[in-house]
C-alpha cells in the first residue's frame, strides 16, 4: 500500500513546484522584489532624520542661561520655536493639538540653581507618537545641555569632567516605549514573511483547484501529507532567501548592526515560516478560488501587523487585543527577532515564544490536514 | 465478485444538493473490453466515472473496480487505473516531459526516465517533449493526457470525453491508439458524444438523468429500441433521440403529476 509516506513522491511534488515557480516570472520577481521594496520604503522612513520640528517654550525663568539654552536648541537645527506657553495647561494644549512636537519647560530659579550647582531639571515634553520623528531631536538635547551652557559657566562648574550643569528629562508621550528605528528591521522580516508565505501557499493550492489539476492529483496515489509538504518546503527555502535579502540590505544600505546569533535566528525562522505556510495551506483548502485565497490572507495579515507589536507597542494595547496578539505567530516572532538581533538573547530567553510558535504550527497543521480532501465530495 | 469483470457496480447512487445525479446505476464491464459511455450533457457520466475510481463516495449502492471495493479501497484502485479527466488537468506551465516525469514519480514507476522516454515514443510526443503543455493544440493535449494516464501501465483506463474538440484525423488516430491498448489487454471505459466513436466500442450503454436506458453491443441497442419496426435501418442517433423523447415525456408527466 502507498499508505506509507514516500520521499520520492514528496521529491516529485517539490521539483514540480520549483519548476512552476521559475516559470511564473511575475510571482518569482515579487518574492524577491517585495522584501527589497519594503525595506527601502521603510528604510528611508528609518533613516529619516527630520529637522526643524515645531517646539514651544514654557519658561518660568528668563535668565541668560535660559536664553542660550533655547538659542542652542535652535542652532542644532532640530528645533524651531514657534510658540510660547504661559501655563502648563497651555503647553499641554499645544502638544495635544499637534501644533508643536515638543515643549521645553524651564523651571523657576533656573539660573540661580545652576550657579549654585544644584543641577536643575529641564523637562522636554515630546510627542513620540512617531518615535522615528522625535528620536534624534530628543537625543540631541542631551548633548546640548552640556555644550551650550558650558560657555556661560565660570569657575568649578565649567571644569572638564564636571557633571552636566542641568538635568534634562525627556518625557515621551503617547509612546512610552520610545521605540528606536532599529526595531523596524527585525519586525519587517516577520511582516514580509507573514505576507508572502501565506499568500504564496494559499495561491499555490487554490491554483491547482482552479486550473483543474487538483483532479489529476487526486486520481494519483499521493498522500495528503506529501502534497502539503511538497507545497510548503519549497517556500521555506524562499523564506530563508527573503530573510537573507532583508538582513543584507539592512546592513548594507542602512548600517543596522546585528548583535545576536544569526544561527539561532535561522533556527527559529524555520518554524515561523512553516507556521505561516500551514496557515496558507489551510486557507487554500477553504478558498474556492484565488481571489478568496487573497482575501483570507488579508484577513489574517491585517491583525498580524496591527496586533503583533509591529505597528503599535504591544503593551499599549487593551488586554483583549493583547490576547488576540498572543495567538498570532508574528507577535512571538517579533519578540524573538528583536531579542536576538538587538538584545543578544540566547535560547533560554526565546524558548517561551518559540514554544508558542510550535503550538500554533501544530494546531494549524492538524486543521489543514483534516480539511484536505482526498476525494472531490 | 466476478473476476472476469473489471468494473462491477450495482445500485450506485449519488446526489448533489438533493438532486439525484446518478440513480441506482448498474454497470458491468468485462476485462479487455472497450466500453462506450453515452448520454446527453449533465446525464451523470463524469460523476459515474468518478464514483468508479473512488474520487467520489457513493451515497448508495456498492461495487468493485478491478476487484477492489469502490468505497474503501480507492488507494488500490488509483494505482491500477489511468484516468483521463474531461478537462485537461495536467500542468500547463510544465513541458510534456516534465509533466510525464512528475506523473512517473508520483506513481513510483521503477525507471522513470526510461518509462517517460518509452511513452513519448509510443505516442509520437518525443519531438515536442520540451514544449509547454499550455502551448499545445487540442489534439496534442489529449495525446499528452493519454500518455500520462497509461504510463504506469494501468489495467483499466477511464477516458472522459477524450476527443472533445479534436479534429477528425486526430480523433481517428486516437481511437486507433485505444484499440492497440485494448489489444494489449487493457480495459477501457470511454465517454463520448460521437456516434462514430460509439460504433468503435465493443459495447455501449446510454445514460440519461442518471439512469441507464440501454446497453449492449451497438446492434443490440438498436434492436432493443424497436425502431426497426418503424423505420428502415435506424442509426444509433435515431435510437438515442427516440429514447430521450420517452424520458423527457416521462419527466414532464412526473413533474405535472
Ligand atoms: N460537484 C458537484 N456539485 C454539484 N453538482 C454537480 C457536481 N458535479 C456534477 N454536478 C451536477 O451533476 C450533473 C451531472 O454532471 P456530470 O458532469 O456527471 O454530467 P456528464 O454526463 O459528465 O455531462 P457532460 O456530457 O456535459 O460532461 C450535472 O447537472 C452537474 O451540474
Ligand atoms: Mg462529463
Amino acid at each position: 500500500m502507498s499508505a506509507r509516506f514516500s520521499l520520492r513522491r514528496l521529491g516529485a511534488m517539490i521539483r514540480k513546484e520549483f519548476i512552476q515557480m521559475r516559470r511564473d516570472r511575475l510571482t518569482f520577481a515579487m518574492m524577491l522584489g517585495v522584501p527589497v521594496m519594503q525595506l527601502i520604503l521603510f528604510g528611508y522612513a528609518i533613516n529619516a532624520d527630520p529637522k526643524h520640528l515645531p517646539a514651544a517654550i514654557h519658561a518660568q525663568d528668563h535668565s541668560a542661561f535660559a536664553r542660550s539654552f533655547v538659542k542652542g536648541m535652535e542652532n542644532s537645527d532640530y528645533f524651531r520655536f514657534v510658540a510660547t506657553a504661559e501655563s502648563e495647561a497651555e503647553a499641554d494644549e499645544l502638544i495635544r493639538s499637534g501644533k508643536v512636537q515638543f515643549v521645553l519647560h524651564i523651571p523657576p530659579q533656573f539660573s540661580r540653581d545652576i550657579e549654585r550647582g544644584l543641577r536643575p531639571q529641564i523637562l522636554l515634553d515630546a510627542d513620540a507618537t512617531d518615535p522615528a520623528a522625535t528620536g534624534n531631536a530628543a537625543a540631541s538635547i542631551q548633548f546640548l545641555a552640556a555644550s551650550v551652557l558650558a560657555r556661560d559657566l565660570k569657575g568649578p562648574l565649567a571644569a572638564q569632567g564636571a557633571p552636566s550643569p542641568v538635568d534634562v528629562v525627556i518625557h515621551r508621550r503617547y509612546n512610552a516605549e520610545g521605540r528606536t528605528e532599529l526595531n523596524i528591521v527585525p519586525g519587517l522580516i516577520g511582516v514580509i514573511l507573514t505576507m508572502t508565505m501565506i499568500i504564496f501557499t494559499a495561491l499555490a493550492m487554490t491554483r491547482e483547484t482552479e486550473r483543474g489539476t487538483m483532479e489529476n492529483l487526486l486520481t494519483m496515489p499521493v498522500r495528503p501529507i506529501e502534497v502539503m509538504m511538497g507545497k510548503i518546503l519549497p517556500y521555506i527555502i524562499i523564506g530563508y532567501v527573503q530573510t537573507a535579502v532583508v538582513l543584507a540590505a539592512a546592513w548594507w544600505l542602512f548600517e543596522v548592526p546585528f548583535a545576536g546569533s544569526l544561527g539561532l535566528l535561522a533556527f527559529v525562522l524555520f518554524f515561523f515560516v512553516a507556521a505561516n505556510l500551514a496557515v496558507g495551506f489551510t486557507f487554500s483548502t477553504l478558498a474556492r478560488n484565488q481571489l478568496q485565497a487573497v482575501q483570507m490572507t488579508i484577513f489574517f495579515f491585517l491583525p498580524s501587523i496591527l496586533l503583533s507589536g509591529f505597528m503599535f507597542p504591544f503593551r499599549g494595547m487593551p488586554e483583549w487585543a493583547q490576547w488576540l496578539g498572543e495567538a498570532l505567530p508574528l507577535t512571538h516572532f517579533l519578540r524573538i527577532t528583536r531579542g536576538i538581533l538587538l538584545k543578544e538573547n540566547g535560547f533560554p530567553e526565546i524558548a517561551p515564544d518559540l514554544a508558542a510558535i510550535l503550538a500554533f504550527l501544530l494546531v494549524v497543521s492538524l486543521v489543514s490536514l483534516n480539511r484536505y480532501r482526498q476525494t472531490l465530495d | 465478485m466476478n473476476p472476469a469483470l473489471a468494473i462491477d457496480v450495482r445500485g450506485l447512487t449519488k446526489s448533489f444538493g438533493g438532486t439525484k445525479v446518478v440513480d441506482g446505476l448498474d454497470m458491468q464491464v468485462a476485462r479487455g473490453e472497450i466500453y462506450g459511455f453515452l448520454g446527453p450533457n449533465g446525464s451523470g457520466k463524469t460523476t459515474t466515472i468518478r464514483l468508479i475510481c473512488g474520487l467520489l463516495t457513493p451515497d448508495g449502492g456498492e461495487g468493485s473496480c478491478l476487484g477492489h471495493d469502490v468505497r474503501s479501497e480507492s488507494e488500490a484502485i488509483k494505482r491500477e487505473t489511468g484516468y483521463m479527466t474531461q478537462r485537461f488537468s495536467l500542468y500547463e506551465d510544465l513541458s510534456i516531459r516534465e509533466n510525464l516525469e512528475f506523473v512517473a514519480s508520483i506513481y513510483g514507476i521503477a525507471k522513470p526516465k526510461h518509462a517517460v522516454k518509452e511513452t513519448l515514443e509510443k505516442l509520437n510526443l518525443a519531438d515536442r517533449s520540451h514544449q509547454l503543455a499550455g502551448n499545445l493544440s487540442g489534439g496534442w493535449k489529449q495525446r499528452l493526457a493519454l500518455a500520462a494516464a497509461i504510463m504506469h501501465k494501468p489495467k483499466l483506463l477511464l477516458l472522459d470525453e477524450p476527443t472533445a474538440g479534436v479534429d477528425p484525423k486526430a480523433r481517428r488516430e486516437f481511437w486507433d491508439e485505444i484499440h492497440v491498448l485494448a489489444a494489449e489487454g487493457l480495459t477501457v471505459l470511454v465517454s463520448t458524444h460521437y456516434m462514430d466513436e460509439a460504433e468503435r466500442c465493443h459495447k455501449i450503454c446510454y445514460l440519461a438523468y442518471g439512469k441507464l436506458l440501454a446497453r449492449g453491443t451497438v446492434d443490440e441497442v438498436i434492436e432493443q429500441s424497436g425502431l426497426r419496426a418503424l423505420k428502415a435501418s435506424p442509426t444509433l442517433e435515431d435510437v438515442f433521440v427516440h429514447l430521450m423523447r420517452d424520458v423527457t415525456d416521462n419527466f414532464a408527466r412526473r413533474k405535472a403529476g
